[in-house]
């Protein structure tokens, strides 16, 4: 995705061959550029049991510029979810992340791609920033043969092995033990990587959670639980869900961070921080503070449990692509043409490929008894009757 | 075949009353006959059938003690205690395949409720046989996890029963995961652990889940019933690559019998022949077997020649030798130790009746425990599951 937008600015941007320092008004090819800029976070962070990172965060009109086109393009593909979801050409359930983004680009920011990183259902934009195309992402929703999961997923059920990304949970909270399991794993093989097991504010008061978190602190896990906290667990508000909504500090003898979720930088920062103190001294919970502008999912309207003058206030106030497009401004990295026109090929990008995942057939009849069973031992499920019996094992 | 020692309860897994020892030099009854089970290719070795055992230890684990017969291999092999060849078998894939580890409740330190992990912490590591606390959910969850990532975890539930807990990690994330991925994650976890009727466990520790597991798509089930399949199942289902769930009974621990010394697995989807026969197909697997197998001397000493399959794979069903015994036979019984509600006999007595409806002479009889909480009270736990006699009755019933 980074490299699509390095090509397509380059396009751009073909006449300013002469690198310039950004303190010049002339533009430069700032697809290049890693000149390092320090921003601070919008707010300090809270800390429980560790010493908090440095408000400063290093980064660079690059890593600027492709956090606001990764930004863009999750915000679009969202929108283009919810349209396609009320034409009827995606069904079921599709929770949408559109307020979040900034918590998926700072994250994938901080680590590798050898970095775990689990989540539940809310997992469009995290798949795409760990390297998920568009079409796998819309196909997959459309239930065609292109998807990710071949179809036979659906929203809740993205993952991508080769970049470490383990889905896609529908159960609440399921996923966090299954994380536990990642970071045993790679404390096992010793990987010197971590795992970053995604929650929201409603699964944080289930036990499963602590269960993996005494064991995580136990073993010394590399496993860094993230909760983000939209403050609304579908239709329950956060106060009215947990007696001590500090979600970072119900770790209790584990670490917690507070961190604020819209701000794609302190996100980074945070992750950073999270990934080293992960590596050294086991667990560390991580609470952002982030807000979703969409209800729970699309048969939710979002409206019956908060005001829409909450939604709107966020969006004006606090929302992540507005910030970084005006630390963008404010450094003189781009015009507000050139986001502009980045925002017009993210659209049409969205549009095209939706046009070509409709394009992608149904997955074949057969293909309902492919992946029952891994094929290992030659097992097919025909149902019962099964005429050939005889398989070898290794 | 296998002995049991008279009076050695699932209540005191780790006692030795004075009456019993687990040391195979002090065994009880006469040395073991071995015996041959059948294979992946399809051999059945079975020698002298019909000779009763001249000492009948009611209602348990009989054996027919005969005399020494050719063992299942050339090599001498070694007699060992059911729980010793589960450790025996685990052992030998955790040295085998660095990536296995086991995880459960005092399965390191402590070497195991029931001894089936005993040495492997001092052998293998904290890191390899892992103490968890008590939290079903999440280790069987971990379990999972580290699964997908290509570890292979061996997760014990210290008791089948409390693997309810974990009901929804089993059933949503180990069975379904391979599917809505698309292939890209496979769960080689094996989980398992003793269940089924014990002796006077109580009701909560009596449980027997196969019936619960049986619809989950995605995972396969087996039940071992003798050391030698036991080992052999162990290790099969350690090197799947599908989720396995291996379930053993607590009165079934301390069996005897000898097995080979070489290296052998047992095929996860096949049944084992227990006793070929002409007149009716007894269908049973765990520690039914062993009522059934004491209820088949009395029938041979009323004329009738039942065979006798225990069918291993619960999950899926073996309905090629199924098959095949119901086209031989013509007539069916089941006898299992679930419920009779929704039991894996429904399961099996649905399969049959689909595939083979044609070659029954007579309506499958199934045989299951009462739909009851296991009582407290003896007399009335006996009642609770099936006996012997009632075996026989079944049988002479059906033969009519």
């Amino acid at each position: 995705m980074a490299l699509s937008y390095l090509r397509s600015s380059s396009s751009r941007s073909v006449n300013l061959l002469k690198p310039l320092s950004s303190s010049l008004p002339l533009r430069r090819p700032i697809s290049t550029d890693t000149t390092p800029i320090t921003v601070e976070t919008s707010v300090p962070f809270t800390s429980h049991q560790c010493d908090a990172p440095s408000r400063s965060v290093e980064t660079n009109p690059k890593e600027l510029l492709t956090f606001f086109r990764d930004m863009a393009l999750m915000r679009r593909m969202e929108i283009a979810a919810d349209s396609l979801y009320k034409a009827k050409l995606i069904r079921g359930f599709c929770h949408l992340y559109d307020g979040q983004e900034a918590v998926a680009v700072g994250m994938e920011a901080a680590v590798t791609k050898k970095d775990c990183i689990i989540t539940a259902y809310r997992d469009h934009c995290t798949f795409i920033g760990r390297g998920g195309t568009l079409l796998e992402v819309f196909a997959e929703l459309m239930g065609r043969q292109a998807g990710c999961s071949k179809g036979k997923g659906g929203s809740m059920h993205f993952y991508k092995k080769d970049s470490n990304f383990y889905g896609g949970h529908g159960i609440v909270g399921a996923q966090v033990p299954l994380g536990c399991g990642l970071a045993f794993a790679q404390k096992y093989s010793k990987d010197e990587t971590v795992t970053f097991a995604l929650y929201g504010d409603g699964a944080a008061n289930q036990g499963q959670l602590f269960e993996a978190l005494n064991i995580s602190a136990l073993w010394d896990l590399p496993a860094i639980l993230v909760c983000e906290n939209n403050h609304y667990g579908m239709g329950t508000a956060e106060w009215r869900a947990a007696k001590s909504p500090a979600y970072y500090k119900r770790g209790d003898y584990v670490p917690g961070l507070k961190v604020d979720g819209m701000d794609a930088l302190a996100v980074k920062q945070a992750c950073k921080f999270a990934k080293e103190h992960a590596l050294k001294n086991g667990p560390i919970i991580l609470e952002m503070d982030t807000y979703r502008y969409h209800g729970h999912s699309m048969s939710d309207p979002g409206s019956t449990y908060r005001t829409r003058d909450e939604i709107s206030g966020v969006r004006q106030e606090r929302d992540p692509i507005e910030r970084i497009r005006k630390l963008i401004l404010s450094h003189d990295l781009a015009t507000e043409k050139e986001l502009k026109d980045i925002e017009k090929e993210v659209r049409k990008e969205v549009d095209d490929t939706i046009t070509q995942a409709k394009e992608s057939p149904m997955p074949e009849p057969s293909e309902l008894f492919t992946n029952v069973y891994a094929k290992g031992l030659g097992v097919e499920s025909f149902g019962a009757d099964r005429k050939e019996v005889r398989a070898t094992l290794p | 075949m296998a002995a049991i020692f008279q009076g050695v309860g699932a209540a005191a897994p780790l006692s030795s009353s004075p009456s019993n020892s687990f040391d195979s030099n002090k065994s009880v009854f006469s040395p073991p006959r071995s015996f041959s089970v059948v294979r992946s290719d399809g051999i059945v070795n079975l020698n002298p059938k019909g000779r009763s055992a001249q000492r009948l230890i009611s209602n348990a684990v009989a054996t027919k003690a005969d005399s020494p017969a050719a063992s299942s291999s050339s090599k001498p092999g070694h007699e060992l205690l059911l729980f010793e060849a589960l450790q025996e078998g685990l052992e030998e894939e955790m040295e085998r395949d660095p990536r296995v580890c086991v995880m459960g409740e005092d399965v390191g330190h402590y070497g195991g409720s029931y001894k089936v992990t005993k040495g492997l912490a001092k052998r293998f590591g904290d890191l390899r046989v892992l103490d968890t606390p008590i939290a079903e959910n999440s280790f069987t969850g971990m379990g999972i996890g580290a699964a997908m990532t290509g570890l292979r975890p061996v997760i014990e539930g210290m008791n089948m029963g409390f693997l309810l807990l974990a009901f929804n990690q089993i059933s949503n994330n180990c069975g379904m995961l391979h599917y809505t991925s698309g292939g890209q994650f496979t769960i080689p976890v094996v989980i398992r652990g003793p269940g089924g009727v014990g002796r006077q466990l109580g009701a909560e520790h009596s449980q027997r889940l196969e019936s619960y597991f049986q619809s989950i798509p995605g995972i396969q089930m087996v039940a071992c019933s003798t050391p030698y399949n036991a080992k052999g199942l162990m290790k099969a289902a350690i090197r799947s690559e599908n989720p396995v769930i291996l379930f053993e009974h607590v009165l079934l621990y301390n069996l005897k019998e000898r097995i080979p010394d070489e290296d052998y697995i047992c095929n996860l989807e096949e049944a084992e022949m227990v006793r070929p026969g002409e007149h009716v197909t007894i269908l049973t697997y765990s520690r039914m077997r062993y009522h059934v197998m004491q209820a088949a001397k009395t029938l041979v000493n009323k004329g009738y020649d039942p065979e006798v399959i225990d069918i291993r794979s619960l999950k899926p069903f073996d309905l090629h030798t199924i098959g095949n015994s119901v086209k031989k036979t013509h007539r069916v019984l089941i006898v299992e130790e679930c419920m009779r509600t929704g039991g894996i006999g429904a399961s099996l007595t649905a399969a049959i009746t689909e595939n083979f409806n044609d070659y029954l002479d007579a309506p499958i009889m199934c045989l299951s425990s009462q739909d009851v909480p296991t009582p407290y009270a003896g007399t009335l736990e006996e009642v609770t599951v099936v006996q012997p006699a009632q075996i026989v009755t079944a049988v002479e019933q059906l033969c009519q």
